[in-house]
């Protein structure tokens, strides 16, 4: 039993249970922050735990590997964990200033802990039926902090985020009874084994392709992706900011777990498809950004078409394509919960996020301008950022087996990117204020200015970090993605014996 | 008995699709609750039906003497029933509050959160669309 494997569950449970009671008062806020920053330790241990002994797995209350309910940890879901208390922290702090006191009475903070707590578990876990019942606890969470506070916008986008979402875990929940129908498992580690031994291969292929459009729904991928940009602009920013860093990527997750360890059995259908989609969804996605006017959307539209990429990664099903994948998946998470930090600090000293009504954030606040270069920059791929390696590596798999018009389309992709970046640049930083307003970063008070600029600089310093010195990360998704390809020792620790 | 639930399956899950395809939002949501019941038949037929075995292990034994039923699947769609229960209710209070607060529930006449021009855009944001919170549209008018 390792106990390293539950505290990026249970410390959030508690601090959700503790910060609503205290929900009316200012405790609540900073009890989220400790707990968040123990989350934030935790991981970093689980990680430490994991690059010492590889991987590590615990079975529930003791029942054996099959049976119980496993949790396990390779290097994928261990720096995924602790992205997701990065991010998770530079939330909670940025929501010190975002989120309104009547929105914390409501239990922002709670919901928001229950939220990192659905996340952490669908990294962790070893059981497919116990990972749906991880994408639920976060469905949930995300549901109320999506419509928390209920103006008209975001009751809109909710309603569209919530049914689609809910077609999409009952189709997950179809896939495991369907899947349990033929193997007579769930822990994933065994479903390894026992889908070699099935009959009916073409019946596992269907339902590697039911799994495919569950997961394809979560992750935003082409044609299944209109949920996101129909709500992801409606909340308040820092809702937006860890929905766009986290949400979309637990489906990405989900896709890389399941279609490197379970269904593997027919590559050559189940990731052509998924290539194509990549590539569509890479491109719809940048189209979609080029053409909104609104900071948020573009934003919103840019995720999908970063699914794109990552995808791409999983479907091209080499090592260096997977090496791609989770470089991608942490670069990508930094970055974006970045980028929506930036506009909402656009939104709270220029009034909106219309780029019609926004201006003078060039002359008045430089050093929001600088700090919007930075991720804009990286989510492009420009060189030293941390896009840049991803990207890289991604289009670099691609050429390798000559893949020429997929390599092309990518690259076309990045340059539509730093298009819609432009344009964002050319709207909200460059010109002066359409209203004559005078956005200054100066005009916040001292303790808002910390709250929100804290976050955004953190975040920006890991971009660079990561772009200046990409070696340890890029030898880091190098074994993880070995892993990946060879579920050999999963497999032996989850099981605990030699497949 | 799989022929005869694999029928039901079937039906319930024609019926709902039928129902999700329609532009009220309730009308979806009624379909989505009957799919999901559909979907724990689904999970409780993979698990093999076996009839008039309950899985208990009798007094002084340490495992059940005869054939009987898979507990699995039962102990799966129960949890099912009690999440997909927390999500529908959760659902239906939203539909209820977004047809008090937009007034509709018709997916068509849904474009606050994504305007289609730009006259529709400042509406939104100056909060003086086609719908009054303070007099919500007749049930007639959404079309329930």
């Amino acid at each position: 039993m390792n106990w390293l494997l539950v505290y990026p569950i249970v410390i959030p449970l508690m601090t959700a249970v503790v910060s609503y009671l205290f929900r009316n008062s200012r405790a609540g806020r900073w009890i989220s922050v400790a707990g968040t920053a123990a989350l934030l330790l935790a991981s970093l241990l689980l990680m430490a735990e994991v690059l010492d002994r590889g991987v590590v797995a615990a079975q529930m209350s003791n029942w054996e590997a099959p049976f119980g309910i496993t949790l396990a940890a390779d290097l994928l879901g261990a720096v995924m964990v602790v992205i997701t208390a990065i991010t998770g922290m530079a939330t909670v702090i940025y929501s010190l200033s975002d989120i309104s006191e009547r929105l914390e009475r409501m239990g922002f903070h709670a919901l928001l802990q229950i939220l990192l707590m659905g996340v952490c578990g669908a990294f962790l876990t070893g059981d497919l039926f116990n990972l749906y019942v991880w994408f639920e606890v976060m469905l949930i969470a995300s549901f109320g902090l999506l419509v928390l506070g209920g103006d008209r916008q975001q009751l809109d986008g909710g309603i569209k985020y919530v049914m689609l979402n809910l077609v999409s875990t009952i189709m997950f929940l179809t896939g495991i009874g369907l899947l349990y129908g033929i193997t007579g498992t769930l822990n994933m580690a065994d479903l390894h084994l026992a889908v070699r031994e099935v009959q009916n291969q073409g019946l596992l292929t269907t339902i590697a392709v039911m799994f495919m459009v569950a997961f394809g729904v979560k992750a935003a991928l082409f044609p299944l992706f209109f949920w996101l940009p129909a709500s992801y602009h409606t909340p308040p920013v820092a809702v937006s900011a860890i929905f766009a860093g986290l949400l979309t990527k637990v489906g990405v997750y989900s896709l890389i777990r399941c279609f490197t360890l379970i269904f593997n059995q027919d590559v050559g259908f189940t990731h052509t498809l998924l290539l194509w989609l990549s590539v569509i969804t890479m491109v719809t996605g940048v189209l979609g950004a080029a053409a909104m006017n609104d900071f948020r959307r573009i934003l919103s539209f840019h995720i999908i078409s970063q699914i794109g990429y990552m995808v791409l990664g999983l479907a091209i099903y080499t090592p260096l394509g997977l090496m791609g994948a989770v470089f991608y998946l942490v670069h990508h998470i930094i970055v974006k919960a970045n980028l929506f930090f930036v506009a909402g600090v656009a939104k709270r000293i220029g009034g909106s996020t219309d780029l019609a009504r926004l201006g003078g954030l060039y002359t008045h606040a430089p050093l929001l301008a600088f700090l919007f270069l930075i991720p804009a920059f990286s989510l492009a791929g420009f060189p030293p950022l941390s896009g840049f390696w991803a990207k890289y590596v991604v289009v670099k798999a691609a050429l390798d087996l000559e893949m020429w018009g997929v390599a092309a389309i990518s690259l076309a992709v990045g340059l539509l990117t730093i298009f819609s970046m432009t344009k964002i640049w050319g709207a909200a930083f460059w010109p002066d204020h359409p209203d004559g307003i005078k956005p200054r970063l100066s005009d916040l008070p001292m303790g808002d200015r910390v709250a929100l600029m804290l976050p955004i600089i953190g975040l920006a310093a890991l971009t660079c970090i990561i772009g200046l010195f990409p070696e340890p990360f890029v030898q880091f998704a190098e074994r993880s993605a070995t892993q990946l390809l060879d579920p050999t020792e999963y497999i032996t620790t989850v099981l605990g014996v030699q497949p | 008995m799989e022929l005869l639930l694999a029928i039901t399956i079937g039906i319930v899950v024609a019926t709902s699709v039928y129902l999700m395809l329609d532009r009220n939002a309730l009308r979806f949501l009624f379909g989505l609750v009957l799919l999901s019941n559909a979907v724990n038949l689904i999970i409780f037929a993979g698990g093999r039906l076996t009839a008039g075995a309950p899985p208990l292990i009798p007094e002084g034994a340490y495992a059940p003497v005869d054939v009987v039923a898979n507990a699995l699947p039962q102990a799966l769609v129960l949890t099912a029933i009690v999440i997909g229960f927390g999500l529908l209710a959760f659902t239906l209070a939203l539909v209820y509050r977004t047809f008090m607060t937009l007034g509709t529930v018709n997916s068509d006449e849904m474009r606050i959160a994504e305007p289609r021009d730009k006259r529709q855009l400042d509406e939104s944001r100056l909060g003086m669309g086609k719908a009054d919170p303070e007099h919500p549209a007749t049930g007639q008018e959404a079309g329930i």
